[in-house]
């Protein structure tokens, strides 16, 4: 119906954006991969191999440990609390505020939870500050608040709710009649869990955990609020190569860096996608 | 269910509740505590920290920037995305897959990996262009571009636009005044979506400004939290507090009838899905 | 050809339920409800939404506990046993299987809680999947298979345990029309087959009456009446029943002196005592005839054609009267001889009828 020439012009509308997206996605991503496999003289693996360093290594090992730690504990503390929700009356007013405030959790991260934490439990809380009064130091062994233990204990405080936003469309599709069939047939609670809603319900936890893993991985402001220095993880290695002096001299480093969290992430994004078409095909 | 079993889970979901509504309410309010505090043991609450804040040129400094920075990143973001979105749907459907994907990829991409990538661009930018920090609007455009197309996507999928426009078309509009006076204010209420959920992700920014050293609000609230640690607490709930306003403003103004379930729950959706770190 | 499970039939058990009381906050579901189903025989439990056939059903399955009452299985009292102690198997209205299982894990379940190796209940699996006739179905998902092909695997998987009674809570309710007549008459054969003891609980009164033994027809809480579908459907003794199964005229009339004076003709009463005053007849369309001689000018009875519905042997004329509309149900044939338009005499036969007292009927048409 329209001739070429008119389709040619039609596509002149697309170009503002794409061409935005293209100088402010793709050319970060083409800069970071083709950064990483350069060096003064041309393509080269030395910013791969730099990786190696003791202390990319170590933080390497940190963020998996944190992020692996933190995708567990918000995994299972966020599938307790979304069991919790979704046996509740799914129109209340209760449910729908839970919700939101969940919504607005997980994204509540960076400078302000990381604030807020050293105003609940830091070494000038009112809580620490009683509790120290009453022989109950608990930074006796040092302010571990400021280390990877204090991050683990923040970073559940988005990742819980991140778990409530994402497990609760598959608790939700858990039918009452499965149980009501599973006793029908002479199964209890423990029989029920064991091969009905245990698996029907592991792919969406699984895939959850991985999601949630990403997510700890990923994430760098909470941290940069908190430790002040070192870099214990991957992501506060990535800025200390960006902003130091030694990142000025080694440009690819950090893209090295960053090359490797992403493809990291990249990995469980794949893994999480798969596991949640099982999921939806039972749990629609 | 059997009595007993009712009775089990009621408590388990109590204790539940209880628990961990204390973990999660308790650092606010311990931010409102701490921020509150007077000099000495003892002391009254007091505002004294909150007043401190016009104090300090830094932080007001910041503060100015990152609600420039908010107003201009929604402002542009919107007026880049609607035309846009709007001429695929008439025009070019065959796009419209590409779009969706391109808007939604940043998404699964950290912040602290988009950054690696600005900062050579920045360089390039503050030498050559500007090296003002609303610049950053740029950058934080693409953070917000996800949020702000699902909004604006769930808005314009409730309306008929090939229909409206068409109307106002053959009615002798151009093509500005179909945007400007028809479907612009048919979308109202996802345009509104689209710019709070911008507002609050800039204002609570700080991966992107911090390493590509632009002191905007949450950078200047971690370098005065250095120093003093009372004022700095203020300024957060005062951030916080203003994210919260913003986002109930934004679950009434939800819009069509179901519209406003829907866009509510895609965005919770959307949020669920987002580990780009920008915010964390 | 479908195979039996085994070859010697169950026999069926006795079930009974006694004074059953169930409330929900202030609502009464269920009101001294009693009922015996006798051993093999399928009952089945007909009444609007809110009747409380369902409650009844899950009590009796243990899904719910009753508030006073009891219920008797094969002459033990369950009434304090959890579902999984009771020996019952149930069919639910929708989403019966589980989706992470194909057909013969599904109906083997229950032998699995039973502790049944896996070798052996596969096999029984496959013979009760034979049963219903889906042979070679046994390694499909719940979502290849159609609503009608989901609902006789989950028959299957109620059966495979051998319970001692069968519960079925609208089974077909949301499947399609036709597929629904089809599953309703399977259903019934493989009752007979294994004889065992069920209750069939619906709000379809065609279905009811189509294959029960007896049927119960519910209202508020409580039966208004027991018996086989001809009595029930013939002989119904309330005005709720009389307007639930089958279709019924109302026409409006006045008691005096033990008989109920319709539109000039006088009919008798089921009930000899009623008051005297302004009344409902409840009239059946079987009991309505027309006729086209004599005198058509005018009266009470005489009125015009307006529809002639074909339903097979028989066909419904609507008549319109005046003030108001009647229906009559006769053999085609006889239907034939008046289309619409026609002007007739309606007749009223003299069997006894039943009256009711409210001015709007009680069930949406």
């Amino acid at each position: 119906m329209m001739g070429g020439r008119r389709l040619s012009l039609d596509w002149i509308g697309a170009v503002p954006f794409l061409g935005y997206v293209a100088l402010f996605l793709f050319l970060p991503a083409a800069i970071i991969v083709a950064g990483a496999f350069a060096s003064e003289g041309g393509v080269t693996l030395i910013n791969f191999a730099n990786l190696s360093r003791p202390y990319i290594v170590s933080a390497i090992v940190s963020s998996v440990i944190l992020s692996a730690v933190t995708a567990v504990g918000g995994a299972v503390l966020g599938a307790l609390l979304t069991y919790a929700i979704a046996t509740g009356n799914p129109r209340s007013t209760f449910r729908r505020v839970v919700t939101s405030a969940c919504g607005v959790l997980a994204q509540f991260g960076g400078v302000t939870l990381a604030f807020a934490f050293i105003a609940a439990i830091g070494p000038a809380s009112a809580v620490y500050v009683y509790l120290s009064q009453h022989h109950l130091d608990y930074y006796a062994s040092g302010v571990w608040l400021y280390d990877l233990r204090g991050l683990e204990l923040v970073y559940l405080y988005f990742q819980i709710p991140l778990m409530v936003l994402i497990f609760l469309p598959a608790v939700d599709g858990i039918k009452p009649q499965w149980r009501e069939a599973t006793e029908s047939l002479g199964g209890g609670t423990w029989s029920y869990w064991r091969y009905v809603a245990g698996p029907l319900l592991a792919p969406a936890f699984l895939g959850s955990t991985l999601l949630l893993f990403a997510n700890s991985l990923s994430a760098y402001a909470t941290a940069a609020a908190l430790i002040n220095q070192g870099g214990p993880i991957l992501p506060l290695q990535i800025s200390n190569a960006i902003t130091s002096e030694v990142g000025l001299h080694e440009p690819g480093f950090a893209k090295a860096q960053a090359v490797v969290l992403i493809v990291i992430v990249a990995i469980v994004s794949v893994l999480y996608a798969v596991l949640q078409r099982r999921t939806a095909r039972w749990l629609q | 269910m059997s009595r007993s079993r009712r009775a089990k889970l009621q408590l388990f979901r109590v204790v539940t509740f209880v628990l961990l509504g204390a973990f999660f309410l308790g650092p606010i309010w311990f931010m409102f505590e701490f921020s509150t505090r007077g000099v000495g043991e003892n002391s009254p609450r007091t505002l004294d920290a909150w007043k401190e804040i016009g104090t300090y040129p830094d932080l007001v400094a910041g503060i100015v920037a990152s609600l420039q920075l908010a107003v201009i990143t929604s402002v542009g973001i919107l007026v880049v995305l609607v035309p846009t979105m709007v001429w695929v749907r008439l025009r070019l459907p065959r796009l419209r897959r590409v779009i969706e994907s391109i808007s939604l990829l940043p998404l699964t991409i950290p912040a602290i990996v988009l950054v690696v990538g600005f900062s050579p661009m920045y360089q390039w930018m503050g030498i050559n262009l500007s090296d003002s920090i609303l610049t950053l609007s740029l950058a934080y455009a693409i953070l917000v571009l996800p949020y702000a197309y699902r909004a604006l996507d769930a808005g314009l999928a409730a309306i008929d636009v090939k229909t409206l426009s068409e109307a106002a078309r053959s009615l002798g509009a151009g093509w500005f005044t179909v945007m400007w006076r028809v479907i612009v204010p048919n979308i109202s209420s996802a345009l509104l979506n689209a710019g709070l959920l911008s507002v609050a992700l800039v204002l609570g920014e700080y991966t992107i400004a911090n390493n590509l050293l632009y002191p905007n609000l949450q950078v200047e609230i971690v370098s005065l939290g250095r120093t003093n640690a009372g004022v700095s607490i203020a300024v957060a709930v005062a951030s916080l507090l203003f994210a919260f306003v913003l986002l109930v403003a934004l679950s009434f103004v939800g819009g069509q009838r179901g519209g406003r379930r829907r866009t509510r729950e895609r965005l919770v959706q959307t949020f669920g899905r987002d580990f780009s770190g920008g915010t964390r | 050809m479908t195979a039996s499970v085994e070859t010697t039939p169950r026999e069926g058990v006795e079930v009974r339920l006694e004074n059953l009381q169930r409330r929900y906050g202030a609502v009464t579901a269920l009101n001294d409800l009693s009922l015996t189903l006798a051993a093999g025989e399928l009952v089945a439990l007909l009444g609007p939404s809110g009747c409380g056939k369902t409650t009844a059903l899950r009590l009796l399955a243990g899904l719910e506990e009753a508030d006073g009452g009891r219920v008797v299985i094969g002459g033990q009292d369950v009434t304090g046993l959890p579902a999984n102690k009771r020996d019952v198997g149930m069919v639910f209205q929708s989403y019966s299987l589980f989706p992470h299982m194909v057909a013969w894990e599904n109906v083997a379940f229950g032998l699995q809680m039973r502790k049944v190796g896996p070798a052996e209940r596969k096999k029984r699996a496959i013979e009760m999947l034979d049963l219903v006739g889906l042979a070679g179905y046994a390694d499909r998902y719940a979502v290849q298979l159609s609503g009608g092909q989901q609902q006789r695997v989950a028959l299957a998987r109620a059966l495979a345990i051998r319970p001692k009674v069968l519960l079925l809570d609208e089974p077909l309710s949301a499947l399609d029309a036709k597929v629904r007549s089809r599953l309703r008459d399977e259903i019934r054969r493989v009752q007979l087959e294994v004889g065992i003891t069920t209750l069939f609980v619906t709000h379809d009164q065609e279905e009811a009456l189509a294959i029960a033994d007896r049927v119960g027809v519910m209202n508020a809480g409580h039966i208004e009446q027991l018996g086989p579908p001809t009595l029930v459907y013939t002989r119904p003794a309330t005005p709720f029943v009389a307007e639930f199964v089958g279709l019924t005229n109302r026409l409006p009339g006045t008691v005096r002196r033990g008989v109920v004076e319709v539109r000039g003709t006088e009919l008798p009463l089921v009930q000899a005592d009623e008051g005297e005053g302004p009344a409902i007849a409840l009239v059946r369309p079987e009991a309505v005839s027309i006729a086209t001689d004599g005198d058509l000018a005018a009266g009470p009875l005489v009125g015009t054609v307006i529809a002639v519905a074909f339903l097979g042997a028989t066909s419904r004329v609507t008549v319109d009267l005046g003030d108001i509309t009647v229906l009559a149900q006769m053999p085609t044939s006889a239907a034939a001889a008046s289309p619409a338009g026609t002007r007739v005499r309606v007749a009223l036969r003299m069997d006894p009828v039943l009256i009711a007292r409210e001015e709007k009927a009680p069930v949406e048409a």
